[in-house]
């Protein structure tokens, strides 16, 4: 069957079970969007494409799915360059669309040429440039591919203008037979010989922590984990890439490591005496200081990326494994052995919990919100299954701190590349995954004005998110560390908390906006944002601009630095 | 310096450089994802020759000779297999494996000089392939150490423009 490069892109597309594609239409991907009208798959407008990248994003975190977007030439594809790399530091499976001038005019500096795989190639799996469209059901099956398989992540398919436009023979959709990736072989297996050497090792410990990253949650291997925690009595932490991934009120939990991380997570890596890290891969955020980083641990690499084994730390025992694969693995292997007593362990651990749990100070004079209290009572109110996004900063580490996550796939952020903007985008695309779920935002106010107008799309799309604006009136994080590490000498970070007007920016977008200043009000404006059901819901929450994140571990510090909060320093 | 003298062994040389020879599929942009690579992870190349293989339609080769005290020879490793292009790659053990690289190079000499600098040059088995008024140009393909040496000679003398390809490699034939 003759059709045009363009009907064969979407088709292939519909046949790798895309069910969402979030874009927008300019010149060189004309064509593309003609066949879109004819197809099952829903088109979400956005009105950025950086808008578009996050949404995706938000739908793979939240679905497990591959996210994939649709982009013209030139400026639309370098807005969703951000979202690449976003994607491409949390090992996020994404499928990007971009629009290409032809091929005759290619290297012409033609109207919106942008060499996007030459931009892309640092911050994706991998990329095409198609040249012809009878490659096209093999490229598009090879994307997905890749980016699902393996250690996943994005990836982009440049598509000149001509090559949508002309004929090809379509010969049904591209097979496994079909692929053409000769250096392309992602980890499969489990070697059952050095998953009994690590069961050994952490029987033989006396202080064990498992050290539990994103890769868990990728692999979907929490009830395995949960299963092998379980079994062997192991305290577990949770990286901010895998909260959910082990339940935070399940009492082996010791919470979230590094610079925010809980002092009892935090402490228990710096008094392992082995580390078993489970698809985590020793960011600097987690390890601080590398040389003081579970100084007197043997550590257990598990991860399905070879490079990430020894790139920060070098490990005593290697697993190359997808944690899908390897996770169950060691739960059925230790199901069979005799748990040591970590009794010992466990009366340390409780000891640091009972002197330094979480903590903030009461309202005080000037009676402005804390915001750890505002995402306590989001926490308490939500439905069962919320899922929460969040932008990145102050708001982000309380979120992660404050908010109970008992599942995999509720926690939706941008962990290693820090992209502020993130959260109404992402929690829109997880929305769209799950709508089933109610899905909060708990963005900041910085972060907010970076992508706010995706709202607009929300809106005009009928997807009902929900977000919470924690408006301290400051690029929070930052005034942080102004305050803290350069003499409270605050260099333009003030944002105003009435400019813009927030209520009216929400209802202009077709939005609820709901203000809450009084302490008294929160509860009932989360109430009422819960049961609004038919559109987006803005909460302009006024909160205290001089809290701060604690713990924090100071940047160039070890994680025996740990500053605790205030109020427990004089105990300690 | 004659041939002779040349330590043919330099084991401070050795420590300092990695030799890769790595298989890549022979596509549009390929090299520049080898090259991003290297410069995104800070690993320095010392040379890179790139040339097709007997299967030139599908693949190509590429010889890296890295600097050694830039990153750790397995992450290099580890990072460059990650690239979907790169099918295959050997460190290239130097006791191993056979090594050769090409000089050409343009050198003045005065007319009362010339026979001594061609019987020099045939001394390292370097041969003239090129003459013009007062100026010759020299091949050497050998060895990257008696290049060096040759190099080093050819120093004496003005040297208008030199030019080495950068290593290729194959892996030494088992004798039994």
């Amino acid at each position: 069957m003759e059709i045009t490069g363009a009907q064969a892109l979407i088709k292939s597309l519909e046949e790798q079970g895309t069910d969402v594609i979030f874009g927008l239409p300019g010149g060189a991907i004309l064509p593309v969007y003609d066949p879109i009208l004819d197809s099952s798959i829903r088109h979400i407008l956005v009105r950025h494409e950086q808008g578009a990248g996050h949404m995706a994003e938000g739908y793979a975190l939240a679905t497990g799915r591959p996210g994939v977007a649709m982009v013209t030439s030139g400026p639309g594809a370098t807005n969703i360059v951000t979202p690449l790399a976003n994607a491409y530091m949390d090992s996020t499976p994404l499928v990007v669309v971009s629009g290409q001038v032809s091929r005759a005019a290619i290297g012409t500096d033609a109207f919106q040429e942008c060499d996007i795989t030459g931009v892309t190639s640092g911050i994706t799996k991998h990329n095409w440039l198609v040249t012809d469209a009878n490659d096209l059901p093999r490229i598009v099956a090879e994307a997905f591919h890749v980016a699902t398989t393996g250690r996943p992540g994005p990836v982009l398919i440049d598509v000149p203008k001509d090559v949508a436009q002309s004929m090809m023979t379509w010969n049904g959709p591209a097979t496994e037979a079909d692929l053409d990736l000769p250096g392309y072989r992602p980890t499969k297996g489990v070697d059952h010989e050095v998953i009994a050497q690590a069961i050994a090792m952490i029987l033989e410990a006396k202080r064990p922590v498992l050290y539990v990253g994103g890769g868990v949650l990728q692999g979907n291997a929490s009830a395995a984990l949960r299963a092998l925690a379980e079994r062997l009595g192991v305290p577990v932490v949770t990286t901010l890439m895998a909260r959910g991934a082990f339940p935070d009120t399940h009492p082996q939990h010791l919470g979230m490591p590094g610079m925010h991380g809980h002092y009892t997570a935090i402490m228990a890596i710096q008094r392992a005496d082995l580390l078993v890290s489970l698809g985590a891969r020793f960011d600097d955020r987690v390890t601080g200081k590398l040389d003081g980083f579970a100084p007197v641990a043997k550590i257990i690499h598990l991860d399905v990326d070879r490079a990430e084994h020894g790139k920060v730390r070098r490990p005593d025992l290697s697993i190359v494994a997808n944690a899908s694969e390897a996770v169950p693995a060691l739960a059925e292997a230790a199901a069979s052995v005799t748990p040591s007593d970590l009794r010992a362990w466990w009366d340390e651990l409780h000891g640091y919990q009972a002197k330094h749990p979480l903590a903030y100070d009461p309202i005080d004079g000037n009676g402005l919100l804390k915001p750890q209290m505002v995402v306590e009572t989001l926490n308490a109110l939500a439905p069962a299954g919320t899922i929460v996004a969040s932008g990145v900063g102050q708001h982000q580490m309380w979120a992660s701190q404050y908010w109970q996550f008992e599942e995999p796939r509720t926690w939706i952020n941008s962990g290693g590349a820090g992209t502020m903007g993130f959260a109404v985008p992402s929690a829109i695309g997880a929305k769209v995954g799950r709508p089933d779920r109610t899905v909060w935002a708990i963005d900041g106010d910085g972060c907010f004005q970076m992508t706010a107008q995706e709202l607009v799309t929300a809106r005009a799309e009928g997807i009902p998110i929900k977000v919470a604006i924690l408006n301290n009136a400051y690029l929070g994080m930052v005034r942080q560390w102004q305050e803290m590490f350069y003499e409270e000498r605050y260099s333009e970070v003030y944002l105003s908390p009435d400019l813009p007007n927030y209520v009216q920016w929400a209802e202009a977008m077709g939005c609820v906006g709901i203000r809450v200043d009084d302490p008294a009000d929160v509860a009932s404006a989360i109430e009422r944002a819960n049961s609004i059901d038919d559109r987006p819901v803005v909460i302009d929450f006024r909160t205290d601009a001089s809290e701060k994140v604690f713990p924090m571990v100071p940047a160039g510090a070890t994680n025996d630095e740990v500053l605790v909060h205030p109020s427990q320093r004089l105990h300690s | 310096m004659t041939p002779e003298a040349v330590d043919h062994e330099l084991p401070a040389e050795e420590k300092r450089h990695h030799v890769l020879s790595v298989l890549v599929e022979n596509k549009a942009g390929v090299l520049s994802r080898v090259a991003g690579l290297f410069s995104r992870r800070g690993f320095n190349i010392f040379s890179l020759a790139v040339a097709p293989t007997d299967d030139s339609h599908r693949f190509s080769r590429i010889t890296i000779v890295v600097d050694a005290a830039s990153a750790p020879l397995e992450q290099i490793v580890n990072q460059l297999d990650k690239l979907i292009n790169v099918v295959e790659i050997s460190h290239v053990n130097e006791h191993q494996v056979v090594e050769r690289e090409l000089l050409l190079a343009s050198i003045t000499v005065p007319t009362d000089q010339m026979a001594t600098a061609i019987s020099l040059c045939a001394n390292f088995d370097a041969e003239v392939v090129d003459a013009g008024a007062g100026e010759i140009t020299v091949m050497l393909a050998d060895h990257p150490d008696k290049i060096n040496a040759f190099q080093e000679l050819l120093s004496g003398y003005t040297v208008d423009q030199l030019h080495r390809t950068g290593l290729v490699a194959l892996p030494k034939l088992i004798t039994q």
